[in-house]
């Protein structure tokens, strides 16, 4: 192994960083948007709402991102005069939007998932309590729905967003130039994989080391009570039997 | 301890290559598959083409027994390393590059590259000179054409395959322009249907699939073919370096089948010209 290379390799693939994470980063925030407007389609009692939004879970869900990628991308270029007539040709003949929308569809459909499984584990009693004093249906979701069910889903979301930053490697094969695409590219000029996808295997750990540290905290913050707390609780109880 | 069938699986894929002396009466043979009509998978699903033909008659005149297997081009060359198969004939040419890791035979095949873009692109309506451009040594007059052309590509779009001497050549002679790169040729053809790239630089014989198909009236060739210097010495088989036997082997046999015309009728048949070496 040549350290010098090894330290020019990296830092051409430390070039890719920013798309990767622009590209994760777009994906998932427009994905969760997405997710939590699916999500609350999915568990309403209308079947003109929670059907469609079953159809599209079901579909991005069980095909492969790759697919999904290539339909859209290819695809839509084997379409390009009904795109044209539409004048939807601006944004399809665009790599990065192509994967993008691949990469939000895809995310939307797991996460709303997630959160529909956070929205059924709030217990009825809290929604309830909530109802008992004159919440609107709103009201309900602001406060309590949506708070409880996303603390819920948060480990589940983790997961989620570490598997967005391996997903976004597939990009490079529609043109895109993140870390994947420009490891493949030097590849190409040094025949040497080993070393490449080493150190870009390097590059995807060390975002997704950022990215669990961040879920992590975010957990510990939203946890309803943290260790300290519950010990403070403990001790209030306690004093309470005392003074009884 | 009995060997696990497992434990053996896995060191087997991990030593494959390492075999000691072959005598290389069987011979793997690795192509790419998505490079018509060098080499491709046809509707039977078998791999087909140029290389493919070349391959068995050569096989055949080495007394070898062939196994012909499909492998990605961007992998291609590693893979022939980490010893998956003992030989490439994917419509490779030989460059200096390529020959710092692997060696290669004698080359069986030369044909030039050339542009291709929409008939009603200004790039095609510029009127380049349809000439071949050695780039072995750049006159004068090859170096105006090659700036004019740098010139009509400034603002475009321009599509290439990946690790291939086209690449290289865009990279090196056509300064900072717009560049893509494909996976495949088939790939690239698509997206330059699409409309999403403005013009694309390929090998003349890569590019029959998509000017003899269905769409080939929408585009045509544009400009000069450029051949040699960066372009590789033509195409050939690609060897490990330690292979020494071998290449002697496949040389022997590309000789024979280029002196009798087997070569040129091979070429005919799949590209419509004679692509056999002349050097």
């Amino acid at each position: 192994m040549d350290w010098a290379q090894l330290a020019d390799v990296a830092t051409r693939l430390a070039g890719g960083l920013p798309t990767t994470l622009l590209l994760v980063g777009q994906s998932l925030l427009i994905g969760f948007v997405l997710a939590v407007l699916v999500a609350l389609m999915r568990v309403s009692p209308n079947p003109l709402l929670s059907a469609p939004a079953y159809g599209f879970v079901y579909v991005f869900r069980s095909t492969p991102l790759l697919v999904q990628l290539f339909l859209i991308y290819y695809g839509s270029g084997q379409f390009r005069p009904f795109f044209q007539d539409v004048g939807l040709w601006f944004l399809f003949r665009d790599a990065w939007f192509c994967a993008i929308l691949a990469l939000t569809l895809n995310t939307g459909a797991y996460t709303s998932e997630i959160i529909r499984g956070g929205i059924q584990s709030v217990p009825h009693g809290q929604l309830e309590a909530g109802r008992a004093v004159g919440m609107s249906p709103a009201q309900l979701f602001r406060r309590i729905t949506f708070p409880v069910a996303i603390r819920q889903a948060l480990p589940a979301y983790g997961n989620e967003v570490i598997l967005m930053v391996k997903a976004s490697s597939l990009a490079s094969t529609i043109t895109i130039l993140e870390i994947t695409g420009i490891a493949k590219t030097i590849i190409a000029q040094t025949f040497r994989p080993v070393e490449v996808f080493i150190v870009a295997g390097a590059l995807y750990l060390a975002i997704n080391f950022v990215a669990t540290q961040a879920i992590l905290y975010a957990e510990r913050r939203l946890s309803p009570a943290s260790a300290a707390d519950r010990a403070k609780a403990a001790e209030r109880r306690q004093k309470a039997m005392l003074a009884r | 301890m009995k060997p696990s069938p497992l434990l053996a699986l896995v060191a087997g894929v991990l030593f494959a290559g390492s075999a000691a002396a072959q005598d290389w009466s069987t011979i793997r043979i690795a192509t790419e598959g998505a490079y018509a009509p060098w080499n491709f998978t046809n509707a039977a699903g078998q791999l087909d083409g140029f290389d493919v033909d070349l391959a068995n008659e050569l096989c055949a005149r080495m007394g070898a027994q062939c196994e012909i297997v499909a492998q990605a081009w961007d992998g291609i060359i590693p893979a022939l390393q980490a010893g998956r198969y003992d030989a490439i004939m994917a419509g490779m040419s030989i460059t200096d590059a390529r020959m710092e890791v692997i060696d290669f035979t004698r080359s069986y095949a030369t044909t030039p590259a050339i542009f291709v873009a929409p008939k009603d692109s200004d790039f095609a309506a510029a009127g380049l000179p349809e000439t071949r451009v050695d780039m072995t040594e750049i006159s004068a007059e090859e170096q105006a054409l090659l700036d004019q052309v740098k010139g009509l590509l400034d603002g475009l779009t321009v599509g290439v395959q990946t690790a291939t001497i086209h690449e290289n050549f865009l990279r090196e002679h056509m300064g900072d322009i717009d560049i893509r790169t494909y996976d495949s040729q088939e790939n690239l053809d698509l997206d330059l249907q699409a409309g999403r790239i403005d013009v694309a630089l390929a090998d003349q014989s890569g590019w029959q699939p998509l000017l003899e198909g269905e769409l080939g009236e929408d585009f045509t060739r544009v400009g000069p073919g450029f051949a040699r210097g960066i372009f590789g010495r033509g195409v050939g088989v690609g060897i490990r370096k330690e292979d020494a036997a071998l290449k002697d082997k496949f040389n022997a046999a590309i000789q024979s089948a280029l002196d009798d015309g087997t070569v040129s009728e091979l070429a005919i048949k799949w590209f419509g010209f004679d692509s056999a070496t002349t050097d």
